[in-house]
């Protein structure tokens, strides 16, 4: 492991050993439905509340990826996860059922690569052999803690984005065996707020963190865009996109074509209302297990960035007139060797 | 790179898309106007019923409040707002779909302290201030009737 | 011509929140407290009253109908009951739709669950 700037360069990248995607409804008629493991076209998923159907929605995820892995649960040395429920009671509840040491982590919408970043670490200083990183959303608990309750009629606003419903995770092993995808860096991002005010403007106030994240990894280790297949941000949406590319350009970096937002891949804006695109922890997560990282293991492309963006406030600092937070890390994941 | 605020409060201002004034100006005019229709038609009815003027009112208030309940519990009023904008938000049935909805959304925080305690959480400010206002009124006719009669 | 003037009002009193909120920094929430005060207040100066004479339910079951209807049980009550009037009024006026609000979302809470919206 070496350190540049803010980048950890893994000498002995860890690899990614297994992979899933669990989703909901909209998620089902979603583009990339054919990319998760598991759809549920009730996203109450059997339960008695919103917070236990997240809960059984990551349960999901984690069992499915323990039998595409191969593993048990006594062969996992630390599960890392989050999620957007206050106190992270989503993740804390699943792993009531899972006998593994954990450890929650929140970084709102960025957590998927901050479980990773952190796995990666972790997996390649020795301090586990494996790590397993989940993180999930769920439209329904999310609408209910952060808006109005669901049955409330509001509008919109136009830059608003659609919490995703669902979970993705990966398993991090200590060294990448030939045929594993690779985790080759990764950067945790420093804390920017742009002082906006809006709650319903995510996209807005996290696209500063995104370029601050990229425009130092760039120059860290004096690459660009066009050096990757893809340079996939989580949850940035239409505006936030917009807005990364423009910051960039500002700052001599030109994203052109590389450049993708997980929470405008999850869904198809148009048809399925989801405003400024999607949202919300899981959509990263779940666009990882379902679309990146199977491109990646088929040699469909060969090196990517994940960059995923969280928005640090809650609602009581919003009401307190606070400006929101936001912060970005970074991952960068690398095809197979043979 | 620290992109200056004042800057990128402009630049936000140009990228974030507005709302489409006229179709919400449409929804929110047909839609609002629609209810209000509907509550002349209601409280016609009452009045044919034989009721007084203002028991008519308070009536046609009541029924609308139900009615809003019914197709907040079934989901459709919500459904309707996504488009309707105010148009669904300013009349009455918008006030008993603000009341109705945390009701049913914390029922299973519990009887009291979910559904009771919160069930004016976003009603609550429109009684606050109602009332407030009313009783500054009533201060004010008290002072000022001697001099108007 | 009754039923013409409640959808015309009706509809024009919405159109107002919609532009209120659309155009300026004002939330759904605040735009109703703005909507409630603002009939007491235009009941007070004797503007709300016609309004109701001509559009009926196009003015009551606006919000601001809610304040002239608060409005009005405070001046009724104090002109009978004297500066007592000032508490007692808006809340007796009001009673019937708060009270009917509440029933139906108790009711609604023992039958009904929350829905999805995807």
């Amino acid at each position: 492991m070496t350190r540049v700037g803010d980048t950890v360069r893994f000498a002995c990248p860890p690899g990614v050993e297994a992979w899933a995607a669990v989703g909901g409804k909209k998620e089902a008629d979603g583009p990339l439905a054919a990319g998760f493991d598991l759809l549920f076209t009730d996203n109450r998923l059997g339960e008695e509340t919103w917070e236990q159907a997240e809960s059984t929605l990551q349960r999901h995820c984690a069992e499915l990826l323990l039998q595409k892995a191969d593993v048990t649960l006594p062969q996992i040395d630390l599960a890392l996860g989050g999620d957007l429920q206050s106190q992270c009671t989503a993740t804390a509840y699943t792993f009531r059922g899972l006998d593994v040491p954990f450890a929650g982590v929140y970084g709102a919408c960025s957590t998927m690569a901050e479980t990773l970043a952190l796995a990666g670490c972790l997996t390649a200083g020795g301090a586990a052999r494996r790590v397993l990183a989940m993180t999930s959303s769920h439209f329904c608990a999310a609408e209910r803690q952060f808006r109005t309750p669901l049955n409330y009629g509001g509008k919109r606003t136009p830059t608003a984005q659609w919490t995703a419903t669902g979970a993705g995770a990966c398993l991090v092993s200590g060294r990448a065996r030939p045929g594993q995808v690779r985790l080759t860096a990764a950067a945790f991002g420093r804390v920017r707020d742009p002082s906006v005010k809006d709650g319903t403007n995510m996209g807005g106030a996290m696209a500063p963190a995104a370029a601050e994240t990229l425009y130092r990894f760039f120059l860290d280790n004096r690459c660009a865009p066009a050096d990757y297949d893809g340079v996939y941000t989580g949850d940035l949406g239409i505006v936030g996109s917009e807005l990364l590319a423009r910051l960039l350009e500002g700052e001599g970096v030109d994203l052109a074509d590389r450049h993708r937002d997980c929470g405008l891949l999850l869904y198809d804006r148009e048809t399925q209302q989801t405003g400024a695109g999607g949202s919300g922890a899981g959509c990263a997560a779940s666009v990882l297990a379902a679309h990146i990282l199977p491109a990646l293991q088929t040699g469909k492309m060969r090196r990517v960035l994940l960059v995923c963006t969280g928005a640090l406030m809650s609602t009581t600092t919003l009401l307190q007139g606070e400006s929101i937070p936001c912060v970005a890390h970074l991952v960068e994941l690398t095809a197979p060797v043979d | 790179m620290k992109p200056d605020k004042e800057q990128y409060a402009r630049l936000l201002k140009q990228v974030c898309p507005r709302s489409p004034l006229l179709r919400d100006f449409l929804w929110a005019f047909f839609v609002g106007g629609g209810i209000c229709l509907l509550g002349e038609g209601v409280r016609a009815a009452w009045l044919a019923a034989g009721h007084t003027l203002s028991d008519a009112g308070a009536l046609t208030s009541a029924t609308l409040i139900a009615a809003s309940g019914a197709l907040t519990g079934l989901g459709w009023y919500q459904k309707l707002a996504t488009r309707a904008g105010a148009g669904t938000l300013v009349p009455i049935t918008g006030f008993a779909n603000a009341v109705v909805s945390p009701a049913i959304e914390f029922r299973c925080e519990g009887l009291v302290t979910g559904v009771g305690a919160r069930m004016f959480s976003i009603a609550g400010p429109v009684l606050v201030y109602g009332l407030l206002a009313s009783a500054v009124w009533g201060v004010i006719w008290w002072l000022i009737r001697p001099w108007m009669l | 011509m009754r039923y013409l003037w409640a959808f015309l009002v009706g509809g024009g009193l919405c159109v107002i929140g919609q532009l209120l909120i659309d155009l300026t920094k004002l939330t759904p929430a605040r735009v109703l407290v703005l909507y409630v005060v603002s009939g007491v207040a235009l009941s007070a100066v004797g503007l709300y009253g016609p309004l109701v004479e001509l559009a009926g339910a196009g003015a009551t079951v606006p919000l601001t109908g809610f304040g002239h209807l608060l409005a009005q049980g405070v001046k009724r009550a104090v002109e009978e009951q004297g500066l007592l009037g000032a508490l007692t009024g808006g809340g007796a006026a009001c009673a019937a739709g708060v009270t009917a609000s509440l029933l139906t979302g108790l009711a609604a809470s023992l039958l009904t669950k929350s829905r999805d919206q995807n």
